[in-house]
């Protein structure tokens, strides 16, 4: 080279911190989808519709409602999460910014984690809010709701979590819907069990602390894993596309 | 002679059972721009995937700055910049915003520079309209304001001149011979007429690639 380069390397002082580009993953998330709200409607609507349909379905007794209303509300809140996992990265991967995800030179777990919490943001956290209102119409008692939301707002997010890793898997397959239930509904399920079992014991008076604490180390466990294994099944499925 | 920024040594790549390119060697200096060429198909955008790190389905080696790139991850993408086919914009929000989500994610930048830099790329008045309102090109413009603030010394640009006017593609092409001319290091594929001086070849296709 006849001239000395005038570009040299990039000096690390001059990058962006990990926990900034977490927020701006984070942030650009929450204002893609408040652009298009129908995306964000849609899981909470399906939530609403599940649980005021069982009744007129199944049984409008009061007995029966408080029985299996915690049920019906834990299962339509999974679902409807499971209903809004496919969009978590499929935008993203058509517009190509997963790849510019991909690319910066943070590690890529941590921003998996920031999108999986803008996620739960999204959907899980919503449902939450509406709980107590559900939850009063299929009569259940006060302190059954409020372990109810307990539960529920241990619980989703660790159903994004999870969730995050079967969405990642499937991302370069075409009709990915079936196989991503098929891949996520097993991890799904000890959730649902704690989750539910929390408030049947929370209704019969016995304590559930402990059945909390459980599901708490299901929360940190999926906080400590997941974005491994999404960060590691996105780069798989960035590689075959 | 300044050392390579990446090397590549022995490179091969299959895909669906066809070998895209076998022992395929050469290195990215700073200061050359170096322009992968083939027929459709040839695996040219593979090619680029696998330089950048998006794609793992190779054997043989890449070596950053003389070492396994598998040490250097950080390092290597700080210095990198890569432009794909899809360019990395979200139709929902407006190219201020795609530009500040790119940049929030490499370096902070002012608004004032991103909001020049769109004006630079043509896209003056066009800040603050939602992307997916822009035509195709447009859309690509907003992509390669990155260019005009990036200061990555290794560029990687896939089809970079796609949907871009006459104007446009003169524009870039000033761009890319200043930024060799100033020690860039510029990796390219393109079916547009690209002659600009000290450009080196990557030749793919016909099974076995050779290059320099």
């Amino acid at each position: 080279m006849a001239t000395e380069p005038v570009i040299g390397l990039r000096s690390p002082d001059l990058s962006v911190g990990t926990v900034t580009a977490m927020k701006a993953v984070f942030v650009r998330d929450l204002k893609t989808a408040f652009r298009q709200p129908q995306d964000l409607l849609n899981p909470l609507l399906f939530f609403v519709m599940v649980v005021t349909l069982f009744p007129l379905g199944v049984s409008p007794e009061v007995s029966f409602l408080q029985q299996a209303g915690s049920g019906i509300l834990w299962v339509a809140a999974l679902l409807s999460v499971l209903l809004s996992l496919d969009h978590l990265y499929r935008h993203d991967f058509d517009d190509g910014t997963l790849e510019q995800l991909v690319l910066q030179p943070q590690p890529l777990f941590l921003l998996v984690l920031a999108k999986s919490l803008a996620h739960w943001v999204l959907t899980g956290l919503p449902l939450v809010l509406l709980t107590p209102v559900l939850g009063i119409m299929v009569h259940m008692e006060g302190n059954s709701v409020v372990v109810l939301c307990l539960t529920l707002l241990i619980g989703t997010p660790v159903l994004s979590l999870i969730g995050s890793i079967g969405a990642a898997l499937t991302l370069g397959l075409r009709s990915a819907g079936v196989l991503l239930s098929l891949l996520i509904i097993p991890l799904y399920i000890p959730v649902l069990i704690f989750g539910t079992g929390t408030v049947t014991a929370a209704a019969e008076g016995a304590p559930v602390e402990a059945q909390l604490a459980l599901m708490g180390a299901f929360l940190v466990l999926a906080l400590t894993l997941a974005p491994f294994a999404s960060a590691a099944a996105l780069r798989i499925s960035l590689s075959n596309s | 002679m300044s050392e390579p920024l990446l090397q590549a040594v022995n490179l091969e790549c299959e895909r669906d059972d066809r070998v895209l390119f076998r022992g395929l060697s050469f290195s990215i200096l700073p200061g050359t721009l170096i322009r992968v060429e083939g027929p459709n198909g040839s695996g040219k955008t593979t090619l680029l995937r696998i330089l950048a790190g998006l794609n793992d389905s190779y054997s043989g080696d890449l070596l950053w700055r003389g070492k396994n790139r598998h040490g250097f991850r950080e390092e290597f993408l700080r210095n990198m910049l890569y432009l794909g086919h899809r360019p990395g914009i979200k139709p929902l929000l407006t190219p201020m915003e795609n530009l500040r989500a790119l940049m929030d994610g490499r370096r902070p930048v002012p608004d004032k520079i991103l909001w020049q830099a769109l004006e630079g790329t043509g896209l003056g008045g066009f800040q603050t309209v939602p992307c997916r309102n822009l035509s195709a090109g447009q859309q690509r413009r907003v992509a390669l304001a990155r260019l005009l603030i990036a200061d990555e010394p290794l560029w990687i640009l896939d089809e970079v001149f796609t949907a871009i006017d006459i104007q446009g593609v003169g524009a870039l092409e000033r761009l890319l011979v200043e930024r060799v001319e100033n020690g860039g290091a510029i990796v390219v594929t393109t079916h547009h007429d690209l002659r600009l001086p000290s450009m080196q070849r990557v030749t793919l296709g016909g099974g076995d690639g050779h290059g320099y």
